[in-house]
């Protein structure tokens, strides 16, 4: 059973005792209690992850098993394929890659990692639309697959250019993955899954434990001086710099992987002309945005000055104008590039690298300029 | 002869004549986390009591700081400004946001001293 707490129902993942004892600061997040900070700060933190490693909780989010009925992987790729514009089916073995849930509009239900374990799929889903995800999953695909979510694991990410050193004093394996390698690998004699992937730009690892050894493999990981705890503040910059969408943020309902520059995430096999070109949700709009364009466009933006430029900022085309283009949907300070960084959506016309906006903040307009993403170059050990 | 107030919004006056040189608390500092940036009022501003006179922003979220006590800005710290980690180095100290010129020293009134503010932290 997951502890509640009485007065607000906030759930508390198997490390809670753990964040507490080393003073995290613990808040709301997607129903659960999760250390938004350390003593170090937000700052340090996201610093320390870029220079050595850091150990994030993540095990809010929801992991799901996708077992096929007959036994066959491919029949659960296929069916799951139903569901995402991704190519599950040339989804190898031992090999993990990033999806969407769409809906009907060609909007986004929800971004997802997608894993072949040879024998299942392995699903990790943002924690805040997980119950709905299952739903969405036990209603189309319960035919064919037996959805386990998988309630009694914990997850942690471990993120930084020190990563692959410190779990490799637990698994020897790890040196050996490659990016976006997935699968069931031992970890401190405890059974895991272990993925090279992260939310943070950094090469790095995530590893899902059962429950009951969690503390005991974050103890371990964090009995190395190189690896810090890092809470969810710094995982927001850290994923900001990084270029990476947030759910419900950068990417909604209302968003298609067209217009959230998620192009790269749609293989050819689900375009038009494809081998199974369609056959997701809201296909139709979204591969009209692949051949047509889309009107909008989600762009990364860079400040002039050092004001940082949050979401909900509106956006406009020069100083005056009186009619906002676009909105800020995540903004802050890049703590390693020492500036503000943010990314928003703009008319496509406008999305052009270099071109020039301003952002509204306390009733002044602060010129911005569209500029590439990732901010921060990404280490990923492709 | 100095005196130092509070507000309940954890900012800090020192009293000197009649002028107020104004800060966000420690205390403040702690909770906003890392400050990457500051925001000054314009010399010669007239600020009213409430009013917002300056933005702090952490890495996480932006801050409005309120004026005190009414009054005419007479004096704003660049330093801030250029360094905003002084905030959390010395809030109390170098990291002063302004100076303002008191309007009605009746407003002082309903400020708290140290002993009161400690109170309302603790």
């Amino acid at each position: 059973m997951l502890a509640c707490d009485d007065q607000n129902s906030l759930r508390r993942t198997p490390l809670y005792g753990l964040h507490v004892s080393l003073g995290g600061k613990m808040v709301p997040f997607a129903g659960y209690e999760m250390p938004v900070q350390y003593p170090a700060g937000v700052l340090k933190e996201h610093l320390h992850t870029r220079s050595s490693a850091g150990l994030f909780d993540v095990s809010h989010m929801g992991q799901i098993a996708l077992r096929p009925k007959s036994g066959k992987v491919e029949d659960a790729a296929r069916a799951l394929e139903r569901l995402v514009p991704q190519d599950i089916v040339a989804l190898a073995p031992g090999r993990q890659r990033y999806a969407q849930f769409t809906n009907p509009d060609g909007g986004i239900l929800d971004d997802l990692m997608v894993a072949n374990f040879g024998d299942h799929l392995f699903l990790v889903v943002n924690a805040a639309c997980k119950a709905e995800d299952e739903a969405h999953l036990r209603a189309h695909l319960a035919d064919d697959c037996i959805i386990d979510s998988l309630n009694d694991r914990a997850l942690i990410a471990l993120q930084g250019p020190k990563a692959e050193a410190a779990l490799a004093k637990l698994c020897a394996e790890a040196p050996s993955m490659k990016f976006m390698d997935a699968g069931p690998r031992k970890v401190d004699g405890i059974d895991c899954f272990v993925s090279r992937s992260g939310y943070t730009g950094e090469d790095g690892f995530e590893i899902s434990v059962p429950a009951g050894d969690a503390e005991r493999l974050a103890k371990a990981l964090l009995a190395n001086s190189d690896v810090l705890p890092i809470g969810l503040g710094a995982r927001d910059s850290l994923r900001l710099e990084a270029g990476l969408c947030l759910y419900g943020h950068d990417i909604d309902t209302a968003t298609t992987p067209v217009e959230a520059a998620l192009e790269w995430s749609v293989q050819k096999s689900r375009r038009t002309g494809g081998a199974r070109a369609g056959g997701f949700p809201g296909a139709q709009k979204i591969l009209a945005h692949f051949d047509q364009g889309a009107n909008r466009r989600r762009v990364g933006l860079r400040a002039e000055g050092r004001a940082p430029v949050r979401e909900g900022a509106l956006l406009f085309a020069d100083a005056t104008s009186s009619e906002a283009i676009g909105t800020v949907t995540s903004g802050g300070f890049g703590p390693s590039l020492n500036a503000p960084v943010a990314m928003g959506y703009v008319p496509t016309a406008k999305s052009a690298l270099g071109t020039k906006l301003f952002a509204e903040v306390r009733g002044q307009r602060l010129p911005l300029t569209v500029a590439a993403m990732p901010f921060v170059k990404n280490t990923y050990k492709r | 002869m100095t005196t130092t107030l509070y507000t309940s919004d954890h900012e800090w006056l020192s009293i000197e004549g009649d002028v107020a040189t104004v800060g966000i608390t420690d205390y403040a500092q702690q909770q906003l986390g890392d400050v990457v940036f500051v925001e000054l009022p314009k010399v010669g501003r007239a600020l009213k009591k409430t009013e917002a006179a300056a933005v702090v922003e952490s890495v996480k979220a932006a801050s409005d700081v309120y004026a005190p006590i009414s009054g005419e800005v007479l004096e704003v710290n660049q330093a801030v400004v250029d360094e905003p980690a002084l905030v959390n180095s010395d809030a109390a100290g170098k990291a002063w946001f302004f100076k303002i010129k008191i309007a009605d020293k009746s407003e002082l009134g309903g400020l708290m001293d140290e002993a009161a503010y400690k109170a309302h932290t603790a």
